[in-house]
């Protein structure tokens, strides 16, 4: 078991590799770092002394992959390429544009992304999984045409919509919840509330179809038809056999995104004004700012992969006949 | 006058002419034809398409672009002057709407302002006053208008229904117009032509109302909503439809020969695919957007009008929006490749001799159509969606240009205000909703009929 982590670990030192060279690409050889000191400078009093000392601030005036001055191996690792990759392997994120720690910023709004995202995550889950099996018990029937016709209508309106119209009836309207704003502590439940019921609300009719989907696969399958025929209850056949064998395919789909919930929702944090990642990326894009959003690209790949490698850890243990 | 070929538009027209195209092919082959037959079967497919085709049309009349000279009297000989403006043939039916702007906001069919402002009367007194709209007719004949506007669409919509059974018969047109009106076609097409006239005669409601009024309001400083609703629909569909296009020829290509060559080809395209989608697709869309956003404004010299400044914005954001959804397809060919090229059938035509490009065209392409078909109209209501959130974000189409996205975005602004603005956000989300729902109607149609799995 360990041995295969530690594989699947140095499996993933390519990925992020490449993932490191994509954004790197997009970042250094689209735009030269003499337009983005330009961009970041301001066009008017911009001198060619003013890009050098930018740009040497921050470790931009090497060249991009091959550095001729150097000798030996250094030619390849006195590069802008790899002293970016190793600074980002060893999750030293540097200075934002702004000057401020990015390190100690991503620590400081994890736990407010976590607090929206995590609980989204877990009622989602509950209720989708609940009413997609009380779909598949009533299925072919009226219950179950007319809720599927509502879960398409649920998936076509527009999160944005959700999250305005929430706003307007529990916070403007009504006065249950405040608008915005975020508090640490027991006291941020009455922010949280909001977005996470319209979280899960937004995502019912996509989960409810798939999962439904998933048990109807399986509701078809040899060993239902046993189960009946042993006399199981059709409750009975539905939990011990309809959602056992369909928590496989669950789980590829679920726990992959589970490390990616760290990285909160953009729309709702910024909709909310919760100081989490998802507002803290939403800002660093609107103030172009490099820094962050490469920092957070790097970030978003290594939690998705810690994900895929908790999906395959997780598998062994739900599924006896997968060996590693 | 002279025709303005935007990137998009090229793009736009190539992929009507290649639909074309592949609609004459497959009308060749009776098996496809009869799976398209059992799709549009169904009622809800038919009201889905037509209600996409409405959509398209707009978005097609929307892709023309036309540049008209100035007249200058007396000067001759000269190299013809061009007006700044790039109009479409969608501007030139909303003309009377571009120029009737107002002030500020006001409500759907009201005559006055949205919000009071300071008026001096006639004796010099200052005081608050709600101020009539400029272009708005005072009169209030609403229902005659109705009725007249309703009328139109009824006999334009009559018109071409019409023209369609007759071309659909071909001679018995009598013979064919009533099997139509009693229900008994093999297709349901009763149900395609009253969704045609609904469709017909809500737009000639709206649009030779906007004579009189603003129907759906107006904006900010005083734009028409309608007309932004109509001109999004151009942004919403491109968006929807050419972002598949480009990912179609990659995702297929890579995850085929994945699935049949194996070894290092295999290896390579797996890394690809992985790395690409481990980077979180929001923030590579961004990433990618801000950088294109730099490219843009320090070479403001590659761009002669703001029209083909946001073109290429939105051009970009397709290939981006590409670059992102073309893995998941990808890999989906991939694993389907290795499970055919195991099938006996492949075996025999390797014991052949057949080569390898005809086992790919003739034994493996087919029999990958139906994911692919499902992948592109499951993609698309998906894509309609995520422009609106991504306008959101920042990094969306240029904030110029009109889309639901950014109407809703700018009316998002104006939620705090007493009575709220509410008919952006309105019009966005009805247009959009009627879109999305008949392209995942479609698509849930689609996957029923094609999936192998669904068969019974």
């Amino acid at each position: 078991m360990l041995a295969y982590i530690i594989r699947r670990i140095i499996y993933a030192v390519p990925i992020l590799i490449g993932v490191n060279l994509i954004t790197f690409m997009l970042f250094f050889m689209i735009n030269s770092p003499d337009d983005m000191a330009r961009a970041q400078l301001g066009a008017k009093q911009v001198t060619p002394e003013l890009i050098r000392s930018w740009k040497e601030e921050r470790g931009y005036d090497k060249p991009l992959f091959i550095n001729h001055k150097a000798e030996g191996i250094s030619t390849v690792t006195d590069t802008l390429f790899v002293q970016e990759s190793i600074k980002l392997f060893r999750f030293d994120f540097g200075v934002s544009d702004a000057n401020r720690d990015i390190n100690s910023d991503i620590k400081e709004r994890m736990m407010p992304s976590l607090a929206i995202a995590l609980p989204t995550f877990l009622i989602a889950l509950i209720t989708n999984i609940s009413l997609a099996l009380l779909l598949v018990l009533f299925r072919g029937s009226v219950l179950d045409a007319g809720m599927m016709i509502i879960a398409v209508m649920i998936m076509s309106i527009s999160a944005l919509f959700y999250i305005i119209a929430g706003q307007v009836l529990f916070s403007k309207m009504w006065h249950w919840v405040p608008i915005s704003g975020f508090e640490s502590g027991w006291s941020a439940v009455k922010f949280i509330i909001l977005p996470v019921m319209i979280g899960v609300f937004a995502g019912i009719g996509a989960g409810v179809r798939w999962y439904r989907s998933i048990f109807l696969e399986q509701i078809n399958q040899d060993y239902i038809r046993t189960a009946r025929a042993k006399g199981l209850s059709e409750i009975k056949v539905l939990f011990g056999h309809v959602l056992r064998n369909g928590m496989l395919p669950i789980l590829t789909g679920v726990v992959v995104i589970i490390p990616s919930l760290f990285m909160g929702s953009l729309i709702m944090e910024s909709f909310f004004g919760i100081p989490g990642l998802g507002s803290y990326t939403i800002d660093a894009i609107n103030s172009q700012d490099f820094a962050i959003v490469k920092a957070m690209v790097f970030l978003g790949s290594v939690l998705y992969i810690v994900g895929l490698i908790l999906t395959d850890i997780s598998y062994t243990l739900f599924d006896p006949r997968v060996k590693l | 006058m002279s025709i303005v070929l935007l990137w998009t538009d090229i793009m736009v027209w190539a992929l009507v002419i290649s639909l074309l195209i592949w609609g004459w092919v497959v009308s060749r082959s009776v098996q496809i034809k009869k799976q398209w037959h059992t799709i549009f079967k169904s009622s809800i497919a038919m009201v889905s398409a037509m209600v996409l085709l409405f959509y398209l049309f707009f978005a097609l009349l929307d892709s023309i672009h036309l540049r008209f000279p100035i007249h200058s009297a007396g000067v001759q000989n000269q190299k013809v002057q061009y007006e700044g403006d790039i109009v479409s043939p969608l501007d030139l039916i909303f003309s009377h709407n571009i120029e009737s702007t107002e002030r500020t906001y006001s409500a759907p069919f009201s005559t006055h302002e949205y919000a009071k402002s300071i008026v001096v009367d006639e004796n010099g007194v200052t005081k608050q006053a709600y101020l009539p709209l400029k272009y708005v007719s005072q009169s209030d004949d609403l229902v005659l208008k109705s009725f007249a506007a309703l009328v139109v669409g009824l006999i334009i919509s009559c018109f071409l229904i019409v023209l369609h059974i007759f071309w659909r018969a071909g001679g018995h047109f009598m013979e064919r117009f009533r099997q139509t009106w009693q229900g008994k076609t093999h297709l349901p097409w009763r149900t395609a032509y009253l969704t045609i006239t609904l469709l017909i005669m809500t737009f000639t409601w709206l649009y030779m109302l906007s004579f009189h009024y603003h129907v759906l309001g107006t904006d900010k400083v005083g734009g028409d909503v309608l007309y932004q609703s109509f001109k999004s629909i151009r942004t919403g569909v491109l968006i929807g439809v050419l972002t598949t296009l480009i990912m179609l020829p990659v995702a297929i290509l890579l995850g085929v020969s994945a699935g049949l060559f194996g070894g290092w080809v295999d290896d390579m395209i797996q890394y690809l695919y992985t790395t690409l989608s481990s980077i979180p697709g929001v923030l590579l869309i961004a990433a990618g957007v801000l950088v294109m956003q730099v490219m843009i404004d320090t070479h403001p010299h590659w761009f002669e009008t703001t029209l083909e400044r946001s073109d290429l914005r939105l051009l970009f954001l397709i290939m981006i929006l590409g670059i992102t959804s073309w893995t998941g397809l990808c890999r989906m060919l991939r694993a389907e490749t290795l499970k055919i090229s195991q099938m006996e059938f492949v075996t025999a035509a390797k014991a052949f001799g057949v080569g390898k490009f005809t086992i790919i065209r003739r034994h493996i392409v087919p029999n990958l159509m139906h994911i692919i078909l499902i992948s592109v109209v499951l993609d698309f209501s998906g894509l309609v969606l995520a422009e609106a959130v991504l306008s959101y974000v920042g990094v969306g189409v240029d904030p110029t240009m009109y889309s639901w996205g950014n109407m809703i975005n700018q009316a998002r602004l104006e939620m705090a205000r007493d009575p709220m603005v509410w008919w952006s956000l309105f019009s966005a989300f009805v247009f959009m909703f009627i879109l999305v729902l008949a392209a995942n109607l479609l698509s849930d149609r689609v996957q029923t009929v094609l999936d192998p799995r669904n068969r019974v």
